[in-house]
């Protein structure tokens, strides 16, 4: 098994509710708490797996914002595990999940320095390094209808745009739609070949505007103001 | 990257500890300058061995829970921080067996076998630190064999310099110390300028177009998601001010090469020991400041997501 998840710019509307929602269910979870530091402060800051990054891509007037929701890619060739001198760094080799033994960390941060994606985060509190564990305490859990044992912020997405899923079985959902809308990772050139997959924005006809209308110059002014007069 | 003093101090002080040891075994191998006094060669290798262990330990000043570090031995098979460590401590027994026996005066063979083991996990060592930076992918200033290659030559040429001083304090011949010294700050001195020139130079790499995946337009960061800095600005954020860095590169390469160059001659000229300590310093000096630029100067690609267009 390769677990992980497919994201969906074309739908993610920046809500930050995937961030929050992990945020609140591994606080709690095995490799909680996420500290925070001066939360209610001047300067907010803390733990969290899931960032949501806000871009624009293409330039006016043919831009368009995209939400970035980014956490651990739960990558095949995960150099951070690699580079971790003490072993807390781990894939589990039955469904590819990266995870850190909180007991066996000594908080050195280089594993934070061998991931390019930033998915890796010190919590100064406990001295040790923590991360996205695609909820592991949730996936595997009997107790929990089995539609809900997914990772949180998959449950939480208004949009629907994150998903999870098998990535070695050809027929998962994941597989299918990163077939489909041609998926892909980010920064493929570095080689840690990410699980987690990118859904590109589906190419829509651009909405007409009425940008420039209102712009016409005085020969054009005059031209409107003959044209009401005649239809009259 | 955010320059941490304790790592700093540590690559700098190790560094020369290791260098300055293998240094001692070569001269006494070879009888350099005739060959130094016992003594000298005994309280120069204690130096190198308290040097190396006080920058051991002040590398652990940066863990932020230091009491599971023991269990960075474990590694070994794949990490070079792990295999740093296991190489740190595996120099000891050899090195300070060396020094035991220089003592005693003992079994001569025995001590040349300990310390030509012990020379070779000092070079295996300062290879492994550098190896610790040069393996990310995820920083192109770093991942490059210059770095090994300047972590050796400094190190060999400021524990170099320390031997210089030493010889000169103990009388012996002072012209091959000096040659020696010589030797390595021209090797030293060329690797560090090759390095800069190749990271002025970096070429094609990760961009924020890569990043995204979005490869066919222009691609600009709107808003980071965070409030306030989180621990990737902290630990990655940090960027030189590109006026600090000229500067500090002149002041560095001044420091570390051009004065002690010129100290050496005058050092010689006179046979001025105040002269020769004079360089020492000012060697030192110039690796503090070379040190913090190569960790100031790195950028982690994670700032083309923080709005970096490239790295
Ligand atoms: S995204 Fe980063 S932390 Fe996650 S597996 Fe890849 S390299 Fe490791
Ligand atoms: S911070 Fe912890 S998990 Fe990361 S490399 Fe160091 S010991 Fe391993």
């Amino acid at each position: 098994m390769r677990l992980g998840l497919v994201i969906d710019l074309d739908v993610c509307v920046g809500c930050h509710a995937c961030a929050v929602s992990c945020k609140q269910w591994n606080a709690s979870g095995t490799t909680g708490p996420l500290t925070d530091y001066q939360p209610f402060g001047a300067e907010p800051s803390g733990v969290w797996f899931n960032r949501i990054r806000h871009f624009e891509v293409g330039t006016y007037p043919n831009n368009k914002t995209v939400n970035f929701p980014m956490s651990c890619m739960h990558c095949e060739d995960a150099d951070c595990v690699t580079v971790c001198p003490t072993g807390a760094s781990y894939k589990r080799a039955e469904d590819g999940i990266v995870l850190v033994d909180q007991d066996k960390c000594m908080g050195c941060n280089y594993c934070s320095w061998a991931c390019p994606y930033g998915a890796r985060e010190l919590d100064r509190e406990s001295g040790t390094m923590k991360k996205c564990t695609l909820c592991v305490d949730r996936i595997y859990d009997q107790a929990i209808p089995e539609a809900e044992r997914q990772p949180s912020c998959v449950l939480t997405c208004p949009a629907h745009a994150r998903m999870f899923g098998d990535f070695d079985d050809p027929n998962s959902e994941v597989s299918k739609v990163v077939r489909e809308r041609e998926g892909y990772v980010l920064m493929p050139e570095l080689g840690y070949n990410p699980t987690n997959h990118y859904l590109p924005p589906r190419k829509h006809k651009p909405i007409p505007t009425d940008i420039g209308a209102d712009k016409a110059g005085l020969a054009g002014k005059l031209k409107q103001f003959v044209n009401r007069m005649v239809k009259r | 990257m955010h320059p941490a003093f304790s790592v700093i101090f540590f690559t700098v002080l190790s560094g020369a500890g290791f260098g300055l040891f293998a240094l001692i075994y070569l001269a006494d191998l070879f009888k350099l300058g005739g060959g130094l006094p016992g003594a000298y060669v005994f309280w120069t290798g204690v130096l190198a061995i308290v040097m190396v262990g006080v920058g051991l330990l002040s590398s652990t000043f940066h863990l932020a829970n230091p009491k599971n570090a023991w269990r960075a031995f474990t590694r070994w098979r794949t990490s070079w921080l792990s295999r740093e460590g296991v190489l740190s401590v595996a120099f000891y027994p050899f090195a300070l067996a060396y020094l035991a026996l220089y003592w005693l005066e003992l079994w001569p063979a025995a001590r040349h076998f300990a310390g030509a083991i012990a020379t070779l996990l000092a070079w295996l060592t300062i290879f492994s630190t550098a190896m610790i930076y040069a393996s990310l992918k995820t920083i192109r200033h770093w991942n490059t064999p210059l770095v090994p290659a300047a972590y050796l030559s400094l190190g060999h040429f400021s524990g170099g310099m320390i031997l210089l001083v030493v010889a000169m304090m103990a009388g012996v011949q002072a012209l091959p110390f000096v040659l020696l010294s010589l030797f390595q700050l021209f090797v030293a001195a060329f690797v560090k300028a090759i390095y800069y020139y190749w990271i002025g130079r970096l070429g094609a790499g990760s961009t924020i177009n890569t990043a995204t995946g979005f490869t066919r337009a222009q691609v600009k960061l709107l808003d980071a998601g965070h409030t306030h800095g989180t621990f990737l600005t902290q630990e990655f954020g940090y960027i030189v001010p590109k006026l600090t860095a000229v500067s500090l590169r002149l002041i560095s390469m001044l420091l570390a090469f051009a004065v002690p160059l010129v100290l050496l001659y005058f050092a010689l000229e006179y046979h001025s020991l105040a002269l020769g300590i004079a360089a020492l310093v000012s060697v030192f000096a110039g690796l503090v400041a070379e040190r913090w630029l190569f960790f100031a100067e790195a950028r982690h690609v994670v700032n083309l997501y923080h709005g970096a267009q490239r790295c």
